[in-house]
Formats: structure tokens, sequence, C-alpha cells
């Protein structure tokens, strides 16, 4: 008898996860945005349920501001897996009047999905749903349960989190009220490329090096599009990047690298002294409980 | 990237308060094995700064919520994650006070091993026996007592073995495998990583080292099979019918006669299928498929095993629960009661003893448990359980008891 080496063992936590998931809670739904973590998710999915279908629909909560490549790969990985597709819409939301479109060459409208991911969860009734955030990625986030327990305004409630025993989870609610639910949890960023690389998954080619123009703003490079307004003194050039995550073109930046493929992708997150987030996100630059705050609110 | 792949696991959890030096010790693991990135760091930096602290303040790498940096405590569990040439590790990182004890519980209760901090200058406090005893009572099988600040108290030799001492003689009591000592300065790093110049008397490794050496892989029961089923993965098309579930212990194989419970069901596995396709053997804790040859009706909760070696089955239970709620536990008390996969009622016929968390000793007297207190109980199900005692089988010896009107995970339970 061999052993399970530590993939291995996530790999099984989460399948287990996803299944106690489907069979205790009544209308879960998968995020599924088109970055890596999410595309680790779905592959999950396939191993906890194959040869039967998802007993649940796959979301993405579109900004509009999303890289247009990976709009086409999400699109095309959901046919290839014949599962339901939902889209809920931040424009919608705008134009609706139910959340007020941020201005400036700041404006990013990332705050802004809370309110259309809690509309979309109320309006198809969801009582789970699962997401691809792992612990390592920020210090509110290390805090979370695997079932991250959430009111009935989606806000999560740091000091009275539910106890989490074993691998028993209490997926037990009241109408009305939800559970976000974290099955790569205990994964790191290297976990998530080693298990791409493993499984030879598709990911987005922004992940990989290539040219792009791109502009510098707050020790950060940005790509140059209709979504993002230049302010003074920034200026485009041309240079090798990838991005090290997937978000709105708004606030997620990319890195100068020169990885083309998974193994040099893989070597140079081993070798990184900069976490994703902080290379990365605006979005959590503004405070020191900037996603623990978000959280509180109904964020992912 | 192979070798990183292939490196095993451990889970650990610790224990101690912060002023222990608790946080300060994982920083120093996490910074000082390079797990600690530039951005982490800066962000530390910026707030000793302006906490006015005249060195790094490694503590505050590991303390995520507002509350607790603001308060300077531990309140809920905090993963932390690194890897080594050797291992990868997971950290839950405990907090150590009295009335954070259910979240204590939550971190130890997935741990093989857990780190006790102990105050070289204070000795062993009540506080370290009940992260002890916990750690004990939850089945880690590995206990590490790390002997910190033993800067305050000028490296001395005496004080370190002192601590061994008491320690040891309260230890003889508890369940654990084996219990290491370490002294140690998680402020300055001597015997976190690399060994101290500062101790030449101590002859064990340091910290990282013993963490990367202890075996945890004979820790697995490999020769009870429980396979407790989750769910039912059909596919209309093919007449396809298989229990998806994660093996709780031992192996199974094709082949293999197995028992299904509790309906008493004897059958063989016809297939035991992965995505990737079928395997030859299952064992803890994969996730994979089993095929039966019979058409026998199996549904979640119930539980596949060897017919020559079946866990117990029955309603009434004993065992010990950590209580984690305000309104005691009492005889009458009813809830509903989750065993691996399985969900069933209980009520409470009797509450044994209480274990005071300070002292240690069982009280017979008692007739409630309040919040985070430990004592045995026996509970009579509505549907037979089948079950193993803890101290065999962690997966099918708990079992979390949940309020049925506000579905709170009110009690965490091991059976005797």
């Amino acid at each position: 008898m061999s052993r399970l080496t530590h993939l291995e063992v996530l790999e099984s936590e989460a399948i287990h996860v996803m299944r106690e998931v489907a069979a205790e809670l009544s209308q879960p739904v998968l995020l599924f945005s088109g970055g890596k973590d999410s595309i680790v998710l779905l592959r999950i999915a396939e191993k906890a349920f194959r040869p039967g279908r998802f007993p649940f629909p796959l979301m993405h909560v579109d900004t509009g501001h999303n890289f247009p490549e990976v709009i086409e790969f999400r699109d095309r990985r959901v046919h290839e897996l014949g599962e339901e597709l939902l889209v809920a819409s931040v424009q919608e939301s705008i134009d609706t009047g139910r959340v007020k479109e941020e201005t400036g060459p700041r404006a990013s409208r990332n705050r802004l999905q809370t309110t259309t991911l809690l509309d979309a969860i109320e309006t198809h009734g969801f009582d789970a749903a699962f997401g691809g955030a792992r612990r390592d990625e920020e210090r509110a986030r290390a805090k979370e349960r695997i079932f991250s327990f959430r009111d009935d305004f989606g806000g999560w409630d740091p000091k009275n989190q539910r106890p989490e025993l074993w691998n028993v989870y209490n997926g037990r609610i009241h109408r009305g009220e939800s559970v976000r639910v974290f099955p790569l949890s205990n994964w790191t960023e290297l976990d998530v490329w080693e298990y791409i690389a493993e499984e030879n998954l598709e990911v987005p080619a922004m992940y990989f090096a290539h040219e792009r123009e791109v502009f510098a703003r707050d020790g950060m490079l940005y790509a140059v599009s209709e979504h993002v307004e230049l302010m003074n003194g920034e200026t485009p050039f041309r240079t090798w990047v990838r991005y090290r995550t997937v978000g709105d073109m708004s606030c997620t930046g990319a890195v100068e690298s020169k990885a083309t493929d998974l193994p040099s992708v893989v070597a140079e997150i081993a070798a990184t002294r900069v976490t994703e987030r902080g290379e990365t996100r605006a979005d959590d630059r503004v405070s020191e409980a900037a996603m623990e705050d978000r959280k509180v609110a109904g964020y992912f | 990237m192979a070798s990183l792949a292939s490196a095993d696991l451990l889970r650990m959890a610790t224990a101690g308060s912060v002023d222990d030096g608790k946080s300060t010790l994982i920083g120093r693991l996490l910074f000082d094995s390079k797990a600690v990135l530039t951005d982490q760091l800066e962000h530390v930096q910026e707030a000793s700064r302006r906490r006015g602290a005249g060195m790094v303040d490694l503590s505050l790498l590991v303390d995520g919520l507002r509350a607790e940096r603001e308060q300077g405590i531990t309140i809920d569990v905090a993963y932390r994650y690194f890897a080594t040439a050797r291992r990868t590790f997971i950290i839950a990182d405990t907090p150590g006070h009295v009335q954070y004890t259910r979240n204590m519980v939550t971190g130890a209760s997935t741990a093989d091993l857990a780190v006790i901090l102990v105050d070289a200058r204070k000795g062993v406090l009540e506080q370290s026996k009940r992260h002890a005893y916990i750690s004990a009572l939850l089945g880690i099988p590995h206990l590490v007592v790390a002997v910190n600040k033993m800067d305050l108290v000028d490296y001395d030799e005496d004080t370190f073995d002192t601590i061994v001492r008491e320690f040891s003689d309260f230890a003889r009591g508890l369940t654990a495998k084996d219990i290491a000592f370490v002294p140690v300065s998680a402020k300055y790093g001597d015997n976190v990583v690399g060994r101290s110049e500062n101790m030449p008397w101590y002859g064990g490794v340091p910290l990282l080292e013993h963490l990367e050496s202890v075996q945890v892989a004979d820790d697995r029961n490999l020769s009870d099979a429980r396979f407790p089923v989750q769910w039912v993965v059909r596919d209309h098309r093919t007449d396809y019918r298989g229990y998806a579930g994660q093996v709780a212990s031992g192996i199974l194989r094709p082949g293999d006669e197995v028992l299904v419970l509790p309906s008493r069901m004897l059958t063989k596995i016809a297939s035991i299928d992965t995505y990737d396709g079928p395997v030859e053997e299952a064992f803890a804790p994969m996730s994979v498929t089993i095929v039966l040859e019979d058409d026998v009706d199996v549904s979640r909760g119930d539980i596949i095993c060897h017919p020559d070696d079946a866990p117990e089955l029955s309603r009434e239970i004993e065992a010990t629960v950590c209580w984690m709620t305000e309104a005691p536990l009492r005889a009458g008390g009813r809830y509903a009661i989750k065993h691996a996969t399985h969900a069933a009622r209980a009520v409470v016929q009797e509450v044994v003893d209480h274990v005071d968390v300070h002292t240690l000793e069982p009280d017979a007297r008692a007739d409630e448990l309040g919040l985070n207190e430990i004592g045995r109980v026996l509970l009579r199900t509505s549907k037979p359980l089948a079950f193993d005692p803890y101290a065999h089988n962690r997966a099918t010896g708990s079992f979390i008891l949940i309020d049925e009107a506000s579905n709170d995970t009110v009690g965490a339970g091991m059976i005797s």
C-alpha cells in the first residue's frame, strides 16, 4: 500500500467537502470565474460526481470589466463540461439602480459585486455557494471555516463562527441563511499550480507570460483598457507580463515574467517572495482589514 | 516540484496564549523557514512601528482579525501553511484562553501533533495542563512541549529540567503516544529552526527538525475497514450506481466481502472507482466510489465494513463531550447528532461526570455541562449508529451535537 502525496490528501478533502454540501444543502451553486482556483474547483467537482452530472449549476458574477479572454475561456470550459452556467451581471445591478458605479481613474466594480452576488443568491434561492478562496491568500481568510456560515444578509461574523470539528460539517441553516463553502481552504497558491500541472488543466492564456500594453500605478502594472482611465504622468508601454490572479481589469495587476508554460510558472511561484494578493490586487491594499470588512458585508 | 508534491503532510495545532509567545513562535517558524513573503513582512514591520514595538513583532503575522490585533489575543483558529523539502505543514493556531476552548477544539480535532507552549518563567501552569489534556482527549498522538522565553531565564538548564519533570509527571495520565520537550526562544529564534548556541546543554533537535521527522504514517488505522457512504453517484445512461465516500480507516479491495450497516446486508465489492479510473485498493483518506455486486439498498449515512470486523451498532452511546454553548447540556436535552455522514436525533440520558478544566479532576456530582466544559454523558439516539471507540478510530468515534432551534454546533463528542 502506498501513501498519498500531500496534493492527493488535499484533493480528497476537497471532494469530501463537495459531496457533503451536495448531500446536506438543497440548492448549492458553484462560483466559476474562469480563474485558476475555480478551474481547480471544477476538476474537483468532476472527481466528486462523475459519471453523474453536477448536482448544482455554475455561476459567474460578471462585473463587465473582466478580461475578454477569460470570458471566452469560461464559456468554452462550461460547454466542454456540459453543465449549466448562470451569469449574474454587475452591469445589470448598475442599470437597475441596485448599486452606483464608482467614478474617477481609481473606480472599481469590486465592491459592487457583493450586491450582485447577494441578489443572485436570493433570486435563485441558493443556500450554499462554493468558492475557490484559500486560507493562505489573506489574513481574514486564514480565520475562516471551510463551511462559512452567513446570515440572511450574507454577512460573516468572524467573532462567532460555528465550531468545525474533524471532517464532520454542520450544513443546517434557517431559510434565508446560506453557507459559503471553500473546498480549497487548505491549499496554497503553489498547490493549485502543481495540481493544474499534474492534472494538465487548461487555464486562460493570460496566466502565462505574454507581451501586453501596460502602465504603472502604485507599484503595480495594469493593462491598458477601456475600463481604466489613465492619470497624469501614467504612460503606457509594452512589456512581458503574466497574471497571478484573475479579477477585474481595473484592480488586477500583472507581474513582469518570462514564464510561458506550466513548469516555468510553477518554478516562478515556488521562488516568489511576494503573495499573490499583495502583488496583484489593489482591492486588498485599502486597509489592514480590507478583506475582513468586505466579508462581513457579504463578500466572498 | 516532484519533491514538493510527494512530501507528506503534517497537520499540527499550537496551543498557548499570546503571553506565552505562541503567535511569535509560529511567526518565527514561518519567517525562518522562509514562508513569509516580503509584502507580509512589510505589513508587519509597518504595524510593529505603529504599535511602538522595538523590533519586528512576528506575532502580528498570525493574528488575522481586527479584534485580535486590537486586544492582542487569539480568539479563533488561524490556519497557516509552510513547506520544507521534507514535509508540508498545516498549522492550526488555536487560542489558549479558557473562554475560547471551543475554538481550540476545532483546531485540535484534525491535528496529528500539538505544540504546547510553556513560559519558562512561569513553569507548568493549569493552562498548559488543560491544553495537553484537550490535545490528548482529541486523540492527537504526538505532543511537543515548547518551553519558550528561555532567553528570559538566562537559558538555564535547571529551569528547563524542572518543567520537563513536572510536565512528565502530569502527562503520565494522558493517552498521547509520545511527548517531546524543546527549550526555545521564539523571539530570538533559539532552537526553532536552527540549533541554539545559547543552550549547548540541550541534546535534542530544534523544533522544526522534530516536526519534520515525527512519524505520523504509523498513526493511521489500517486494520478496520470503515467506509461511511456520503453520496450515491448515478448515471442513468449507463445504469451506473456507485457509493461515494471517503475511506475512514482500513483498506478495501475489489472482491472483498462486505457488510452494510445498519441493514446488515452482505455483498461484495465489484469495483472501486475514481475519476482517474478504477483502483486496486482504497485506504484512508482516499475519496472513492464503491460499486457493489448485489443490488442492495444502501444510502447516505450507512457504513460499509468487513463482516468479521464490524463496528458496534447501538442506540446507546457513552461519550466524552466538550460543550460549546451557553445553555448547559442536561439530562433530557434533545439534539440533532451527526456521526460520520449519518444524521439522527439524540436525547441526553445522563451526565455521568464533569472534568474540571482547571484541575482536570472528574466530578461525579455534576448534573450538567456548561460552556467549554468537558464531561462524560450517556446518549440515546433515534436510529442505531455504527461506531468505534474514539481511541481506536477518530472518524467513526466522533460526532457533533447540533441545537435544533439555532442550528449551531453545540457539542463535540468522543465515544468511549
